[in-house]
């Protein structure tokens, strides 16, 4: 894809070509005619996460919704840490986000009459939820990409690996990259970056997350002095299937789907999630109740449950039924087909027939790069948009189908940002971009590449920090079990400076390519195990068992990480709140 | 700098996987029935123009004729078959939002052949 | 956990720094009942070789990363599980069709480079401004056009093309069923645009119709049927253009 130049230049550089880069690519491209866009991205743009993504995007659209109703749920959700003047944006955006996307080719789901569909959504008030059946994300990043074909300005650098940012005159200038086919390094300069790289939920041993979510833009950030924003706040989600960690999306209960334990009762009723309706009610699901409560609270509720022996124990792990089986095969295979497909193929059950077996798994990352609400951060010419970012518009609990529209919009938005920033500065030296190469090519010559015996291994190190953030940082951590997790990370980080690599080669070494992305997901652990230390309070996902209450005075606040020698420092910034007072969060009509 | 391997397919690569094998044969058959074509339309034309058709009849009556015929007979069934089989991706029919089911299309599109082939056969022993 | 199973992997190696030919490296696991074959590599390359390479994430059938040959057919990796192979041995080798970087790591340049060419984006009669709303579109019009638009890009149906195989300008199955999939969509007018490269010598007519570009598709795309279609519509126009040369084609 790439013309080799003696040095590679662009106006405005995004890192990671998933939902938010392309976006991003899209909107300079389309929208800054003559602005140089290079698209760098450590896989094919069609194999980046999004694609997984399953159940919808929110959106206002019918005429009984509005706007102040999706930012209400949305603080809600957020355990009202959300920043609301970025809730605004998000939801105001929203809409033309959604059809333009329509515009572009995106196959959303359609009314009889023609108009698109929306379907309810856990957390929401009302049906606001687009979808593409149930491979939403897919769709929309295959739209994404096939329309960025579109434009000849956007250059892609597929399957390059950044491994630093260029940071010289107090401001970003650029990236240092391996070319993964070659095992080349170079520096591609650029007047402004944006990082669209993604959540690192493989920091967790189960996840729904792929291989390449490893938090490597977060920790790019994080190193260049940039804070990692509520870090603390992990999203597990209540349905994923055992075994593989594979998600079985939010609109299953949408549709009406309900969970049982283990002696077949609808268990939420008994979480302060509301009363439960009979499955042929016509009210059936109802909105914001039971089911469709908020990703924290049930899977809370599943911990509870198997703390007191109420669910199911299976091979891979203990786990409650969701049951769709009333919604009929018709209505299975055209709404939630993939649903029907996954669970098969991964647990040989067919849902129409039987009980899905799920259970809680990590899937989501409230915290990231701290950035303002244009996705710039404090080092100027660095951007960053997405999960990746943390803007904030989710805050201690991300509601579902809003994590498809924060990357539409603030993608497109970080773009605008940084294609201004890049008409006010000069472009990098050549000497710079030399340099920067040259000296990060021998940093890892002289640590990971170097010719010596291998101690430790990629794999080893990866696992055991992956357990000790499970065990220290899960859905219910206290002070006791984040204190062992620091201190495990702390130790993994030096196990990792003796790590040497088995594999020096340089055609496609996915072994340098994996411990590169293990010293990210160290970075993002510690900064992880460290914020949920300090935060002595429970708030959305963030339930710390020796602190239980929600402490607004104290903690209505962003916790910022800062990378310093040792441990991390925490510091904190003030919510913004606009028009929604910090309340009670009701779920279930009480 | 990385050298890619490349490796050519093999000349017997329709050898090595029975569908492979079905569509070498499928693409075969068609010459032969296209070989057949041309040799009845010259020998009809040349025993129109000599007048001979009785020597015609007496080489048609062998039995290296009737063998002949029967093999040619299967090879045209066969690509008949894979053309019958064909028609519902190219006809691809809707009915509403229901796709019309791509056996149906292609029961029809049999019966069609043969509905066609009995009133031919018949017309001609009349 | 379930059941543990003694298999035997024969992986195909291939590092062009040290290697002009490629081997083949056995590695006996203890494989569990419900690994795929993706879990069988990626056991071995944590416990036993890291140097192994080939490309995953998703694992989920849906990324489209992981595609090779399993015994000679080619397969999504991620969904392809090592008890359905009666055979102790399963031999693993990168996709068919495609040079090899290194080990099971294929170069798809060819495929991102002929993508483009048969314009696989949305082209509107003319822009339609935002706050004009959606194109309407019914259930019905979608279904027209949704199984062609289900396709990874996992690359499997060009492996499985003997005429990708044979001569690699083929535009090939996955391209051409992204073509048809605009084609068909009730927003889009850009079937006369598309026409150059669909129907160029390397386009539609080069596919002698096979067909296993369909069989082996793991997302049921039936890319052969797609390009049948595209043969009978552009034929179709040809035949229009011929009879009524006057009237424009839409």
């Amino acid at each position: 894809m790439v013309e080799k130049m003696d040095s590679l230049q662009h106006d405005v550089l995004i890192v990671g070509a998933g939902g938010a880069g392309l976006r991003a690519a899209i909107a300079v491209a389309r929208d800054h005619p003559g602005t140089s866009v290079g698209l760098i991205s450590k896989v094919y743009p069609m194999r980046s996460h999004t694609v997984s993504a399953e159940g919808g995007a929110a959106a206002v659209i019918s005429a009984s919704d509005s706007l102040d109703d999706h930012a209400y749920d949305t603080i809600a959700g957020s355990d009202w840490l959300a920043d609301q003047d970025a809730v605004e944006v998000l939801v105001e955006n929203a809409p033309d986000e959604m059809l333009q996307l329509e515009h572009w080719g995106c196959p959303w789901s359609r009314d009889a009459d023609g108009h698109v569909s929306v379907r309810p959504f856990g957390g929401m008030k009302l049906e606001r939820t687009w979808y593409a059946a149930d491979k939403t994300g897919f769709h929309l990043l295959h739209t994404l990409f096939q329309t960025a074909l579109k434009f000849d300005a956007i250059i892609r650098y597929d399957e390059w690996f950044v491994t630093s940012l260029i940071v010289a005159d107090g401001r970003c200038q650029g990236v240092v990259a391996i070319d993964i086919r070659t095992g080349e390094m170079l520096s591609i300069g650029a007047k402004s970056v944006v990082l669209c790289t993604g959540g690192g939920g493989r920091v967790y041993p189960f996840t729904t997350n792929g291989n390449i979510k490893t938090g490597d833009g977060m920790a790019l950030a994080y190193r260049a002095g940039v804070p990692l924003k509520d870090m603390e706040f992990v999203q597990y989600h209540p349905t994923g299937l055992p075994g593989t960690g594979i998600l079985i999306t939010e609109a299953a209960r949408g549709e009406g789907g309900v969970l049982l334990n283990n002696e077949g009762r609808r268990y939420l009723q008994d979480y302060g999630l509301g009363q439960p309706l009979d499955l042929k009610d016509p009210d059936h699901p109802r909105k914001q109740t039971m089911e469709l409560g908020p990703r924290d609270r049930l899977s809370q509720a599943f911990i509870k449950e198997r703390e007191a022996g109420r669910t199911f124990e299976g091979a891979d792990g203990d786990y409650v039924e969701l049951d769709i089986r009333h919604l009929g095969e018709r209505e299975i295979d055209r709404k939630i087909p993939m649903v029907r497909e996954l669970a098969v193929r991964y647990v040989g059950i067919d849902p129409v027939h039987d009980p899905i077996p799920v259970r809680t798994v990590v899937h989501y990352m409230m915290g990231g790069i701290d950035t303002d609400i244009q996705g710039a951060t404090s080092l100027p010419g660095l951007f960053a948009a997405g999960e990746c970012a943390c803007v904030s518009v989710n805050g201690a609990n991300r509601l579902g189908s809003n994590s498809l529209t924060e990357i539409l919009v603030f993608g497109a938005r970080a773009a605008v940002a940084a294609a201004d920033h890049a008409r006010r500065v000069s472009p990098p030296s050549n000497q710079l971009l030399e340099n920067s190469a040259g000296s990060e090519q021998s940093r890892l010559e002289t640590t990971l590449l170097r010719k010596d015996a291998t101690y430790e291994t990629t794999f080893g190190i990866r696992s055991d920090l992956q357990d000790a953030l499970e065990e220290g940082a899960g859905i219910f951590r206290d002070k006791t079990t984040l204190e062992r997790a620091c201190s495990k990370i702390t130790s993994l980080k030096e196990r990792y400076e003796n790590l040497v690599l088995t594999d020096t080669s340089r055609t496609f070494n996915t072994e340098l390519v994996t411990a590169l992305e293990l010293g990210a997901m160290l970075d993002i652990g510690e900064a992880i195990a460290h914020s949920a230390l300090a935060r002595t309070e429970s708030r959305g996902s963030h339930q710390r068992t020796d602190h239980p209450d929600r402490d607004d005075p104290g903690f209505l606040k962003h916790s910022l990480a800062y990378r310093s020698e040792g441990n991390p420092t925490i510091d904190y910034k003030n919510v913004t709140i606009t028009r929604w007072p910090p309340g009670e969060r009701v779920y279930g009509g009480e | 700098m990385t050298r890619e391997l490349t490796k050519p397919l093999p000349r017997n690569w329709w050898l090595k996987k029975a569908a492979y094998f079905r569509f070498m044969m499928r693409e075969l058959t068609s010459v032969a029935v296209l070989a057949y074509t041309l040799l009845i339309v010259w020998t009809l034309g040349s025993a129109a123009n000599s007048g001979g058709f009785s020597t015609l009849y007496a080489f048609l009556s062998t039995s290296l004729s009737v063998s002949l015929h029967v093999v040619i007979l299967a090879l045209a069934l066969y690509h008949t078959g894979t053309w019958i089989a064909l028609t519902p991706k190219v006809m691809v029919l809707w009915r509403d939002d229901e796709r019309v089911d791509p056996d149906f299309i292609a029961g029809v599109t049999g019966i069609s052949f043969l509905m066609i082939t009995g009133a031919t056969i018949w017309l001609v022993l009349m | 956990m379930g059941v543990s199973d003694r298999t035997v992997l024969e992986v195909y190696r291939y590092l062009p720094e040290n290697q002009t030919e490629p081997t083949f490296q056995t590695y006996e696991i203890d494989s569990q009942d419900n690994w795929v074959v993706l879990d069988a590599l990626n056991h071995i390359k944590a416990e036993i070789d890291s140097t192994l390479s080939f490309r995953w994430s998703c694992r989920m059938g849906v990324c489209g990363s992981c595609g090779m040959m399993v015994n000679g057919e080619p397969k999504l990796t991620c969904e392809t599980f090592i008890r359905d192979y009666d055979t102790m041995t399963v031999r693993i080798e990168p996709l068919n069709h495609f040079p090899v970087i290194r080990d099971l790591v294929i170069n798809m340049d060819d495929f991102m480079e002929k993508l483009p060419t048969v314009s696989p984006w949305l082209i509107p009669d003319q822009d339609k401004p935002l706050d004009e709303g959606e194109y309407l579109q019914t259930p019905g019009q979608v279904a027209r056009y949704k199984r062609f638009s289900m396709c990874i890009n996992c690359m499997l149906c060009y492996s499985a093309c003997p005429v990708y195989g044979l001569d690699s300008s083929f535009t090939g199955p996955a391209a051409l069923a992204l073509a048809e999939r605009y084609n068909l969509d009730s927003r889009d007018h850009g079937r006369k645009e598309r026409a150059a490269t669909v129907t160029a010598h390397e386009g539609i007519w080069e596919c002698t119709y096979v067909g296993e570009c369909t069989q082996v598709c793991p997302k049921d795309v039936d890319p052969a049927g797609a390009i049948q279609m595209l043969k009978l519509s552009y034929a179709l126009d040809w035949a229009k253009s011929v009879v009524m040369p006057k009237r424009g084609r839409s």
